[in-house]
């Protein structure tokens, strides 16, 4: 590893660096020295590094280009134990033993967990103010002496904004950075407003919020702090908010305007005034406006030689002319830079008179290692267009800036086109007031504005392209518009010439900023560029693309926040949970409940579990844990009335004591949810409902209480977790139950199929047992309060010892139910399937009315050959059909020469039956019920089997194993 | 994300809320009376308006009620918020 001690580029003094802290870093393996306060960035070009990797398609040597997020070259990878790829350099605050690596305009994810801790804050306030520069500094503090709460969130790791950058600014007669370090002591002893650094607005929401990533940590390293979260999304709900985002520089467009060496003016401003960095020796400055002769004016300061600035305007502001003659640089108006030299690095700058167009010939080579350029300045508006502002295009400006604010949004300094001191100190402190007011707080004080004596500056040139070297605009190959991309006014050239018109297609046809950077130098340019090529009057006349959230790059760990891993989503377990884990279920997750898929025994696979399960069901007897079912309860003196409007069958004249298995469908005629429903009392009924659809049919059955019959005396609750129920299943469950249940008569005679008894246990548990069955076996669901679920499942294990008594899954369940063509809602409906295409007509009341009865008249829901329920039989009775597979006709063609291939449905359900001995699966085809005996291909992957549509009831079609 | 004024419990977050289209489409008296089309009218057609859309939601993570709310479908602008039934607007 090579070293490299000293900083040869950085200045004697001054800057806002700590230079008692020196840091160690290393850069694609060599090992530098900065300051704490510098960047990667800053400390990169202190120590004279002048290019970083190549760009991403065309391999050219790329440098530095600004000093923010807006830097479209230098991103970097940084190393830790979790690497973070793809960020700007220009954004990345040295610490020590910062190792980087530079990126051709992409990063790797590092596939190793981020250890690192992210989390979320949740506040609201009055006044939101984000940016920390002039206009947003006087905007908090005027909106924060009224009293408002207010949060002032700035992406800088010190409040200033473009004032850390100055050199002579002065406000209030003193220097500004007075100014801001009062400023944030004010603010910081104000109680109701609080400061946020390093904290990057990066989206406008409705109803004023807005999401602040917060990087708490990353200055100090890349090893995660125990118990610190390394960053934090904030969720501001903001009644107001004041936009006082700053402006970006605009780069100018000319021949192999790509060279490293090639730099924003503000930007060299930052490292020569913020960093004491100095980016070259010999400096030349390009401009279309006045800022950059303040950079032409601070790099003389800092004894950089300045041969000469180029204005693009014939006739540039005296006074600045002046000012910058007599600092000895050489002024060249209406001139610009036509091209570069340099091997790679930057050596020379071609300077031409503009209105010559093709200026090659009378151009004039300026040797410089250090091109500060400024192409006018681009408000940032991105936020504001996320909040649906609309943008003007402004002519004196040449930029675009606010037209229709966004409710509860004000904009100020120089997101709003104001470019000079004393006019963002004026617009701060308006809008600071204006959002206070607008939130309720005024201030009763003499409001203490601070003034700045600058005027504004004269109008810019639009300069878009610049023409130099050989060739027409269409040939300009090196003529780059968004650096990252790599894209070029040729680009742009052949886009129009594909046929695109829409700056939103040219943009998706040359990628133009849609890289990391989101075109933040880029966008506006090609715009120019777009209307220049079109013969357009002006860039507003193209217009922008449209903005989305986030600002800047937010990685996934951020937004996720806590919610990782076992957080992610809540998990329900019943009250017998703990008992299937201890006896080593397998588990499915359904909703988001944890249910026993099956119970495997050591060394036994999952299919000889579950036929093993079955088995245990049909032939002696098997228990599940059936609590996950969802149940509502439903009482009032009219829920009568209220179930029979709702479901397809009646339930008013329902016994109680009695169960009665009922769907509900939309009302367009569509299965919704099954279940059974109990009769409590005259005026109680308890609902159950599928596991993953309870919360979605309380909901519904309140839709239609309140919204429609708010008439009926019904109230519902849902009741799901105060229940634990065990179904207890197969020809031995009554002689189980007679342990469990001395005191009732568990005779088929005195407790029928469909009844239930409320009953206590032999430990003393009152108990609701049903005569319920979703297996076509004699069945008993034990109802008991949740905190009772564990000891009685404890009880019917043990008494069930005595008959070997066998736990089950869903899996099996699944089995059980499919073999006697029971239904599963989700699985073999998908909200397409009517009571009747299940076969299920039976259960569609014909006397009474109900919600969506209408529908089964519609024209097609009355159609006889819909898509039917129907079983399966594999010609191989070891098939196992995929759930999902598609049903072709016999005789039809299935390869890719024979074109489309017509699809008579899909398999449902498909398993492995212990009682039958092979598989089968149930179906849903179309008019499938006149198509029984009928052979279907089932094209799978690389093969087709064939099976036989059967009834859809399997096993006990007579129905003679219920009652034991 | 909205803040949605439920007018019994005031300001939430959208995700608490269930979304139930457009407000004030009754159930048909009389479906059996009703045309094919009438019937398709009802259970298919919405109104989708660009500006105030009056619209029914449930603030299923909290009193479960179901409300009435006018939203300029524009900008999500909530105009006015209505107890389901009533006609005042409700400022909580």
């Amino acid at each position: 590893m090579t070293e490299t001690p000293a900083n040869p580029h950085r200045l004697a003094r001054g800057g806002r660096i700590d230079r008692s802290a020196s840091l160690s870093f290393t850069f694609d393996g060599t090992r530098y020295h900065g300051h704490r306060g510098d960047t990667l960035a800053s400390a990169l070009l202190a120590s004279g590094v002048r290019t970083v990797a190549p760009s991403i398609y065309r391999r050219r040597a790329r440098g530095i280009v600004a000093a923010g997020v807006e830097e479209p070259n230098a991103l970097v990878q940084l190393d830790g134990p979790c690497q973070e790829p793809m960020l700007p350099a220009t954004t990345v605050e040295l610490f020590d033993g910062l190792s980087a690596r530079s990126l051709s305009g992409k990063g790797r994810l590092d596939p190793r967990e981020d250890t690192a801790l992210y989390d979320k804050k949740y506040v609201h306030c009055d006044v939101l103010v984000i940016g920390g520069g002039p206009a947003g500094l006087a905007a908090a503090l005027a909106a924060g002496r009224s009293g408002a709460r207010v949060i002032l969130v700035d992406e800088q790791n010190e409040l200033g904004g473009s004032l850390l950058s100055s050199r002579a600014e002065r406000i209030d007669h003193a220097p500004a950075s007075d100014w801001v370090a009062s400023a944030r002591d004010e603010l910081t002893a104000l109680p109701e407003v609080r400061l946020l650094t390093r904290a990057t607005a990066v989206g406008v929401h409705d109803h004023g919020l807005v999401l602040v990533a917060e990087r708490r940590t990353d200055h100090l390293g890349s090893t995660p702090l125990p118990g610190v979260s390394r960053q934090r999304l904030w969720h501001v709900r903001a009644r107001q908010t004041v936009l006082a985002t700053g402006a970006h520089e605009r780069p100018l467009v000319f021949a192999d305007n790509d060279r490293p060496g090639v730099m924003l003016a503000h930007a060299v401003r930052t490292y020569v005034n913020r960093y004491a960095v100095l980016p070259g020796r010999r400096a030349v400055v390009v401009t279309t406006n006045d800022s950059a002769y303040a950079t032409a004016i601070d790099l003389v300061a800092a004894g950089v030689q300045v041969p000469v600035l180029v204005d693009a305007r014939p006739e540039p502001p005296p006074a600045l002319v002046a000012q910058v003659r007599a600092a000895g640089v050489e002024v060249r108006t209406g001139s610009a830079v036509v091209g570069t030299d340099g091997d790679p690095s930057l050596t020379a700058a071609w300077i031409a008179p503009l209105d010559r167009r093709g200026g090659a010939a009378d151009a004039t080579a300026v040797p410089c290692d250090l091109l500060a350029v400024s192409g006018g300045w681009n408000p940032v508006l991105h936020l504001f267009g996320q909040a649906q502002g609309t943008l003007r295009y402004d002519e004196s400006l040449a930029a675009f800036v606010p037209e229709r604010r966004p409710k509860g949004l004000v904009t100020a300094g120089a997101a709003n086109g104001t470019c000079h001191l004393a006019g963002c100190l004026d617009e701060g402190t308006a809008a600071g007031t204006e959002a206070a007011a607008r939130a309720g707080f005024t201030d009763d004080a003499p409001p203490a504005r601070p003034r700045a004596q600058d005027a504004p500056p004269a109008p810019a040139r639009a300069l878009w392209t610049i023409p130099g070297g050989a060739g027409e605009p269409p040939t300009w190959h090196t003529h780059f518009v968004d650096l990252q991309r790599d894209a070029t006014v040729a680009d742009i050239h052949r886009a129009i010439g594909a046929g695109m018109r829409s700056v939103e297609h040219i943009k998706r046809y040359t990628t133009i900023g849609t890289g990391q950077d989101q075109g933040k130098t880029g966008a506006v340019v090609a715009i120019g560029a777009i209307a220049e090529a079109l013969g357009v009057g002006s860039p507003g006349e193209v217009g922008t693309t449209t903005f989305r959230p986030p600002y800047t790059p937010v990685s996934f760990a951020l937004l996720a926040g806590r919610d990782r891993g076992h957080l992610n989503d809540p998990v329900r377990v019943t009250p017998i949970h703990d008992w299937h884990v201890a006896h080593g279920a397998a588990f499915e997750d359904v909703g988001q409940w944890k249910r026993p898929w099956y119970y495997p025994r050591p060394d036994e696979t999952m299919e000889a579990a579950v036929l093993r399960e079955c088995r245990a069901a049909r032939e002696a007897v098997a228990v599940m844990d059936a609590s996950t079912l969802g149940k509502i309860d439903i009482q009032g003196p009219d829920a009568g009335e209220f179930l029979n409007r709702l479901y397809t069958n009646a339930f008013a004249k329902l016994k109680v004591g009695s169960c009665r298995y009922g769907v509900l469908c939309k009302a367009d005629g569509m299965v919704f949810d099954d279940g059974v429903v109990m009769r409590l009392a005259p005026d109680r009924y308890l609902a159950t409902t599928t596991t993953s659809g309870a919360a979605a049919v309380l909901e519904w059955m309140e839709m239609w209480l309140q919204t429609e019959w708010p008439d009926l005396r019904v109230h519902c609750t849902s009741v799901t977790e105060q229940w634990a129920t065990v179904a207890v299943v197969g020809p031995k469950s009554r002689a189980v139950l007679a342990h469990l249940a001395p005191d009732l008569d568990l005779s088929a005679e005195a407790f029928a199929f469909m009844d239930f008894r409320e009953t206590r246990l032999a430990d003393g548990v009152p108990a609701r047992i049903a005569r319920v069955s979703f297996s076509g076996e004699l069945a008993f669901e034990i109802n008991v309060a949740s905190w009772h679920g564990r000891a009685v499942w404890d009880a019917v294990m043990a008494a069930g010892a005595a008959y070997d008594i066998t736990p089950y899954g869903t899996e099996t369940m699944h089995v059980l139910r499919a073999e006697k063509g029971f239904i599963i809602v989700g699985q073999d409906t998908d909200g397409t399937v009517t009571p009747e295409d299940l076969g299920m007509g039976w259960v569609v009341s014909k006397r009474k009315e109900f919600v969506g009865k209408r529908s089964y008249r519609r024209p097609d829901t009355a159609r006889p050959d819909r898509k039917h329920l129907v079983g399966l039989l594999p010609d191989d009775p070891t098939e196992l059909l995929p759930e999902g597979a598609q049903l072709v006709a016999d005789g039809v063609p299935t390869t890719t020469e024979s074109g489309p291939v017509p699809m008579l449905g899909h398999v449902t359900s498909s398993y492995r039956s212990a009682v039958l001995g092979h598989t089968f699966a149930l179906a849903l085809v179309k008019d499938g019920r006149n198509r029984l005996g009928q052979s279907l291909q089932v094209p799978l992957v690389g093969r087709t089997v064939r099976a036989t549509v059967t009834e859809p009831v399997f096993y006990d079609k007579e129905g003679t194993r219920r009652d034991g | 994300m909205l803040l949605i004024p439920c007018p019994w419990c005031g300001d939430r977050d959208e995700t608490e809320f269930g979304y139930g289209g457009q407000a004030h489409v009754p159930y048909p008296e009389a479906p059996e009376t009703l045309t094919d089309a009438e019937w398709a009218e009802y259970l298919f057609v919405r109104d989708n308006p660009e500006g105030p859309f009056t619209e029914q939601w449930v603030h299923t993570a909290g009193c479960r009620r179901w409300f009435t709310l006018v939203r300029d479908t524009t900008c999500n602008d909530i105009l006015a918020v209505h107890r389901t039934g009533t006609t005042n607007p409700v400022h909580p």
